[in-house]
């Protein structure tokens, strides 16, 4: 089959029920979602398909064929983040840092979609990811700031 | 089985209707004010009222999921604005600590506030009105016990005409049967008093029971299945269609604790309903399940068994990818997925919940263990999900496939609403991990 | 070029030096003295060029043993050389715990690492550039002290400037460092005690190669084990010839009770490893103990005693006496990234990435594990999610290097599945804390007696019998037996002693060697419980009194940088005597210097409850912390501020949940932690300046304090004290339940 990732339509080789998780990672070797639980109750594998926030790990790849995919990449570089990307670097918003990506790429289906949400539409957006060092108060920090920027 | 914010965007539509006579005036009545009284020390009392609250759901409307307790401001959408729940903590401003015992019990019989003002219906007193007086004293001693909270009223919403609350009169006059409830001499005292309760404090039918164009519940057609905030109310009488025949026993147990391990746990507007009654004395709760069952029959479970169904289509293979780890896994009920030969979800009469609950998962309860299924809305386009529906329904159920105009309108309906009943937490109170696994 | 943007594996492979410095390779060093009174980790690695390494293209390379764990700790040493060096700091590159590369520091762990570590680096770049200028000094025949350096530059009294690089091409530094050094005065400090963005985390927020989890060796291979169903579990039977028959399954690996399976691709491997657990015959034989009387059951295991504190005076007569029990359950890392390493085993040399917190133990534990020579077995350090703690980065580390014994010659890669992280990573043990008190009619505290029972807080690898693979192996070793450890720092008894003056005071760790569940380090280790209990019951005391909270403590304490940090977080919150929270919102209070010798924290906080659900929620902290010298202000402030959110979680929702036979808290759903719903509305971090003094670590200081202080809010809030972890909501309804 083909999938569309981040601009580009590549050829994938995985099985159909495959979850867009393993494919993206071992296939096309993006690091941006990772697994987390594989079960849908953490957020740190999502990824955007036509722009709205699904968990990678639970959804197989043979369903996104006519999908635009976009990951964590497809947001920008570490020398040209995202405007996203760059608010959470501005706000240092990181400890270890592996929960981000989920974080990063749910903020930008919210601002896609909000442009200028409210705290409780934020907090309500974030509800799916966890985080366990405790970096939540500089997420929410790091995702106004990519609002108001 | 589900809560009250039933119909209200019928109920609302349905006073329209009835409002022909919008001259009628509003006794404007105003009550001299009261000092809150002091909260009561009977003991006895105070816990059959908190249980008796429970039973009613008092809560769930009329607190807001970052609020207090019972301090009200629950927005009720509906297609004329919005109504919201008021605050029923004893605080003397904002609350009802200004209201005596005979204005609480007038308000559960007449639907009427303190100063003589109709109520809109969302709160459910057509059910209410057969709450006996001792069982609304309780009640009332209980709410006056609790903490007050000053929590405004925030203004309602509503457009003409239906922002005219005197226009409620005609819609009562109408449609309210004020009332005590009466037992049934040939039936047992278990069957009566699971009847009073059903038909009255926890207004089953509030959802239950299909409404009509009035927005009133349908006479004759009690409990054939309903609706709240977006999802179908399943049918909790001989209509039902629950795939395992429902036992007094599981249906006590799934009242308790919120799942059943073979008819799984409840979701969307059901879960705050079991998560109250999980503190219900389990007298009251089996008393509810002889008066449903003995409704349900025995015939219940009538279905061929599932078909073979092909595994190679794109439905299959969804399930496969993203189904089958949970409801084909090793981890029993009520962490586990249900096996969906056992989901009434799939062999109900409706695919509306199938699609919520695809659509939505089952959130996270902050801090509690709870089930959880993950949120499939923005994964799966329209026409898989009608083929993932269609696909379930013949592999799991063995009835009748849902036609493909009703998978439509059904999926269209739960994208349009579903998700605001979705935000309950599913399953009971607490529910411990160590003990969910042996079948209650 | 910034470390953190290198592809971590083609640093580790490049700078390969000779490194042989354990102690007592140490002793043979040439011209070696007794580097015991040395600073820091100089002590393990006296050399400066374990620590410091400059190229004549004058590229410098800092070294250290610990690991990156999202504490920010690269930048945080690379800021502390940088300065010594008078270096700007974008010019420097490190290279982390790597057995072929850097000194053996241990474990990351116990919030040491600024003081080992930092303190280490500080001194050997302060040497090095002394060296340098006296190198500078001889070439330009001039005094030392007219030469200064700036910018990487020595300048001379003339004019002179010459590079580093160039400098150093002429000189070794492979020097044994001096006890003291001549440091860069705090005053003029540049780089230190300014929030410099952490260098790792634009990599990370992009989706750079940063994680063990990312690492794709040529001609890797997926695996997945398949643990037993509970502790203990023998394996009966096991046909696994349809799974191995499968396409892309390429071996399954049958070792004891040992079982995982190798395939191709990821995907099959998990599929393969479904397919083999439900095949997988166990026998189950252990009985654990009932959770809801653990309590009950900790004191009934038999322990060791040991008095650790033992200051006795008459205790006046009519002194009124109270006590109270403390508990806390068994909890979890709970790690977002489930444990993942590498390994790879090549003409009888195995290389192991891991995201371990010591790489030359769990070196150790391999050898040990495969009956290879340590020699023959490198450990490099990748990082994974956040630890808190020894969680299953070790476990994961010998399951990866055991099934490439058996599949050698391809890279192995495993990953643990979430349940499996849940249910096998080694626990925060389970444990209790009584105290009593008593107090005479002034509201003074005139004895205290303490008393905390607990396992031991480590059972890191060194030995292979701490690692699961080496449990479960066929040729099995037993887990090493548990030891207290030692005070001053302390494990079960870590912050046992209270910092109060109290004129009379005993304290008693009564060891417990059995462990029922699998135990290892949790972050802040038995602080987390005896903070709780010593500063609960403080509170307790304080309203037996008739004292503000507040006050109370300051009338008992007499260190004054813990006085200061009390009197500052007091202030910032807005705490005064007598007043109430608004809203029905209960306040409170709480304070301890991490250890008894790290950072000083103290905590004042918000918390709502709903008195009829019994929710409970912290709705606002304010901090403050004296760490000794700030190295990076901003990474201190977050990682208090991590604390505080995660004891949070920890104090109000969380506890392992097992049944006789299983743990059966396996995931998200039935062990939840907190969400974006309950995160309060504002966290304050303030720091107190200590230009000039000794590092102060500082990552689990906030733990206890944030624990205590919320229990102490919510007894506010409530009226009614809980003095059981976690503080749930069916604890703290107010009829039901
Ligand atoms: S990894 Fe997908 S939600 Fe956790
Ligand atoms: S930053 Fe480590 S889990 Fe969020």
């Amino acid at each position: 089959m083909k999938l569309d990732v981040n601009g580009q339509v590549h050829d994938i080789a995985s099985e159909p029920d495959t979850p867009l998780l393993y494919v993206l990672r071992d296939e096309l070797h993006l690091n941006g979602a990772k697994y987390g639980c594989g079960l849908g109750q953490c957020g740190a594998c999502t990824v955007l398909a036509d722009g709205e926030a699904i968990f990678s790990c639970v959804t197989p790849v043979s369903a996104l064929g006519g999908r635009r995919i976009t990951t964590l990449e497809g947001l920008g570089t570490a020398a040209r983040p995202g405007a996203v990307q760059r608010a959470f670097i501005e706000e240092q918003a990181a400890q270890c840092g592996f929960c981000i990506p989920g974080m990063i790429v749910r903020a930008e289906a919210l601002l896609r979609a909000h442009p200028d949400p409210t705290e409780a539409q934020i907090r309500t957006a974030l509800q799916p990811h966890l985080c366990r060092c405790g970096t939540h108060m500089r997420i929410l920090k790091a995702v106004r700031r990519a609002a108001k920027a | 089985m589900t809560k009250v914010r039933a119909g209200m965007t019928k109920v609302v539509a349905g006073m329209t209707a009835a409002l022909i006579v919008a001259g009628c005036a509003s006794t404007e009545a105003r009550a001299p004010k009261v000092a809150a009284p002091k909260p009561p020390q009977d003991k006895a009392l105070l816990a059959r009222g908190e249980a008796l609250s429970a039973l009613g759901n008092c809560r769930t409307c009329h607190t807001r999921p970052d609020g207090k307790s019972y301090a009200g401001g629950v927005p009720f959408k509906t297609a004329f604005g919005t109504v919201y729940s008021t605050n029923i903590t004893p605080d003397v401003e904002s609350g009802i600590g200004a209201w005596t015992e005979t204005d609480f019990i007038r308000a559960m019989r007449e639907g009427v506030d303190r100063g003589g003002h109709n109520l809109y219906p969302v709160f459910p007193y057509d059910h209410f009105t057969h709450v006996t007086d001792e069982d609304d004293r309780a009640i009332y001693a209980y709410l006056m016990s609790r903490t007050p909270v000053k929590a405004p009223h925030p203004h309602n919403e509503l457009v003409f005409p239906v922002n005219i609350r005197a226009s409620l009169g005609v819609w009562k006059k109408l449609y309210f049967k004020p009332g005590p409830h009466h037992d049934d001499p040939a039936r047992s005292r278990a069957y009566n008093r699971g009847a009073y309760l059903v038909e009255g404090l926890g207004h089953c039918g509030g959802c239950h029971t299909p409404r009509n164009a009035a927005g009133a519940e349908e006479p004759g057609r009690e409990l054939d299945g309903g609706e709240a905030e977006g999802w179908h109310a399943y049918a909790i009488n001989a209509r039902s269609q629950a795939p395992v025949p429902w036992t007094e026993a599981q249906m006590t147990a799934y009242l308790k604790h919120g799942w059943q391990a073979d008819h799984g746990v409840s979701r969307g507007p059901m879960a705050p309903v079991t998560d109250e009654l999980g503190d219900v004395p389990e007298e009251d709760l089996r008393a509810i399940a002889t008066y449903l069952v003995t409704l349900m029959g025995s015939h219940a479970a009538q279905h061929a068994p599932a078909a073979a169904q092909d595994t190679s289509s794109e439905a299959a293979t969804i399930y496969a990818g993203a189904c089958a780890q949970c409801h084909d896994g090793t981890q029993p009920l009520p962490f586990g997925g249900i096996a969906l030969p056992h989901s009434i979800g799939v062999s109900g009469e409706s695919p509306r919940d199938l699609f919520n609950v695809i659509l939505y998962g089952l959130p996270a309860a902050e801090g509690e263990a709870a089930p959880m299924m993950p949120a499939f809305e923005g994964a799966f386009d329209d026409r898989q999900l009608t083929q993932l529906a269609a696909w379930l329904r013949v592999r799991f159920s063995g009835r009748e496939p849902w036609t493909e105009a009703q998978l439509e309108h059904e999926l269209r309906e739960a994208r349009r609403k579903g998700g605001e009943g979705a935000r309950y937490p599913a399953g009971g109170n607490a529910i411990d991990p160590a003990k969910g696994s042996s079948r209650p | 070029m910034r470390p953190a943007r290198r592809d971590f594996l083609r640093r580790s492979g490049a700078l390969v030096v000779s490194f042989a410095l354990s102690p007592a390779a140490r002793a043979q060093q040439p011209g070696g003295h007794d580097a015991d009174g040395l600073p820091g980790s100089l002590r393990v690695a006296p050399f400066l060029d374990s620590w410091i390494r400059i190229d004549a293209g004058g590229a410098i390379t800092v070294c250290t043993g610990k690991a990156e764990l999202g504490q920010g700790i690269k930048t945080a040493l690379l800021q502390v050389a940088a300065e010594e060096l008078r270096v700007p700091f974008e010019r420097l590159t490190i290279v982390t715990a790597d057995t072929q590369a850097t000194a053996n520091e241990g474990f990351t762990a116990g919030s040491t690492s600024m003081q080992d570590s930092g303190t280490a680096i500080r001194n050997a770049a302060a040497q090095v550039r002394e060296l340098l200028e006296a190198e500078a000094a001889r070439r330009w025949n001039t005094g030392v002290e007219g030469v200064h350096s700036d910018g990487g530059f020595a300048m001379g009294p003339g004019g002179q400037r010459a590079a580093y690089g160039e400098l150093a091409s002429g000189l070794s530094l492979h020097v044994q460092a001096k006890p003291a050094s001549r440091f860069v005065d705090p005053r003029d400090y540049r780089v230190v005690n300014r929030p410099i963005p952490r260098v790792d985390i634009p990599g990370k927020v992009a989706g750079d190669v940063a994680y063990v989890h990312d690492l794709r060796l040529p001609g890797m291979l997926h695996a997945r084990v398949v643990r037993p169903p509970g502790y203990g579990a023998k394996l009966v039977a096991l046909d696994a010839r349809a799974v191995e028959s499968q396409p892309g399954v390429v071996k399954v690996v049958r070792d004891g009770d040992f079982v995982a399976v190798v395939a191709e691709r990821e995907w099959t491997a998990v599929k393969a490893m479904r397919a083999l657990a439900e095949m997988a015959k166990w026998q189950e034989s252990t009985r654990l103990p009932d959770a809801a009387s653990m309590p009950r059951v900790v004191l009934g295991l038999k322990s060791e005693d040991t008095v650790i504190h033992d200051k006795r005076a008459t205790v006046p007569a009519g002194a009124r006496t109270f006590e109270a029990a403390y508990t806390r359950p068994y909890q979890i890392h709970g790690s977002i990234g489930p444990a993942c390493a590498v390994a790879h085993l090549e003409e009888g040399k195995l290389t192991v990435w891991s995201h371990t917190q010591g790489v030359y133990p769990d070196r150790q534990a391999i050898a040990e594990l495969l009956g290879m020579p340590p020699a023959k077995v490198r450990v490099i350090h990748a990082e994974g999610a956040g630890c808190y703690g020894h969680n299953a980065a070790d476990d994961a580390a010998g399951d990866a290097a055991l099934i490439a014994s058996h599949v050698p010659g391809r890279p192995i890669r495993v990953q643990w599945m979430r349940e499996q992280e849940h249910a096998w990573e080694p626990f925060g043990p389970a444990m209790v804390a009584k105290v009593r008190a008593a107090m005479d009619a002034s509201g003074r505290i005139v004895d205290w007696d303490y008393g905390v029972w607990s396992n031991t807080h480590s059972m890191r690898p060194g030995p292979a019998g701490n690692l699961l693979a080496g449990q479960h192996a066929a040729k099995a070793f037993k887990p090493a037996p548990p030891r207290p450890l030692p005070q001053p720092a302390g494990g079960g008894d870590r912050n046992a002693i209270p910092l109060y003056a109290f004129p009379s005071a005993h304290v008693v760790h009564h060891f417990i060697p059995e462990m029922p569940l699998r135990i290892s380090a949790l972050r802040a280790l038995g602080a987390y419980l005896n903070v709780f209990a010593i500063e609960s019951f403080m509170d307790e005391l304080a309203i037996a009194a008739g004292a503000d909270p507040v006050e109370f403590r300051l009338r008992h304490l007499e260190d004054a940088r813990g006085r200061d940090v009390i009197q500052l977080a007091a202030s910032r919150f807005g705490w005064k005597p007598g007043v109430r929270a608004e809203g029905g919102r209960g306040r409170g209070f709480a304070f301890a210097r991490y250890k008894n010798l790290a950072a000083y924290c103290a905590i004042a906080c918000e918390v709502d409850v709903d008195a009829e659900s019994g929710r409970a929620r912290l709705v606002r902290a304010v901090a403050a912390v004296d760490s000794g010298q700030v190295v990076n202000p901003d990474g201190l402030r977050n990682q208090i501020e991590g604390a505080i959110l995660q004891s949070a979680s920890w104090t109000l929702y969380e506890a392992v949940s097992f049944d006789a036979a299983r743990v059966r808290s396996i995931d998200w759903a039935t062990y939840p932690i907190l969400r974006f719903g309950a995160v309060p509305e504002t966290v304050e971090v303030h720091i107190v300046d200590r230009p000039g003094m000794p590092f102060l670590g500082s990552g689990e200081a906030g733990q206890g304090p944030t624990g205590a202080a919320i229990a102490n809010a919510v007894a506010d809030a409530v009226g009614r004290r809980v003095r059981d972890i976690p503080l749930k909501a069916a604890r703290l309804r107010s009829t039901r339940g």
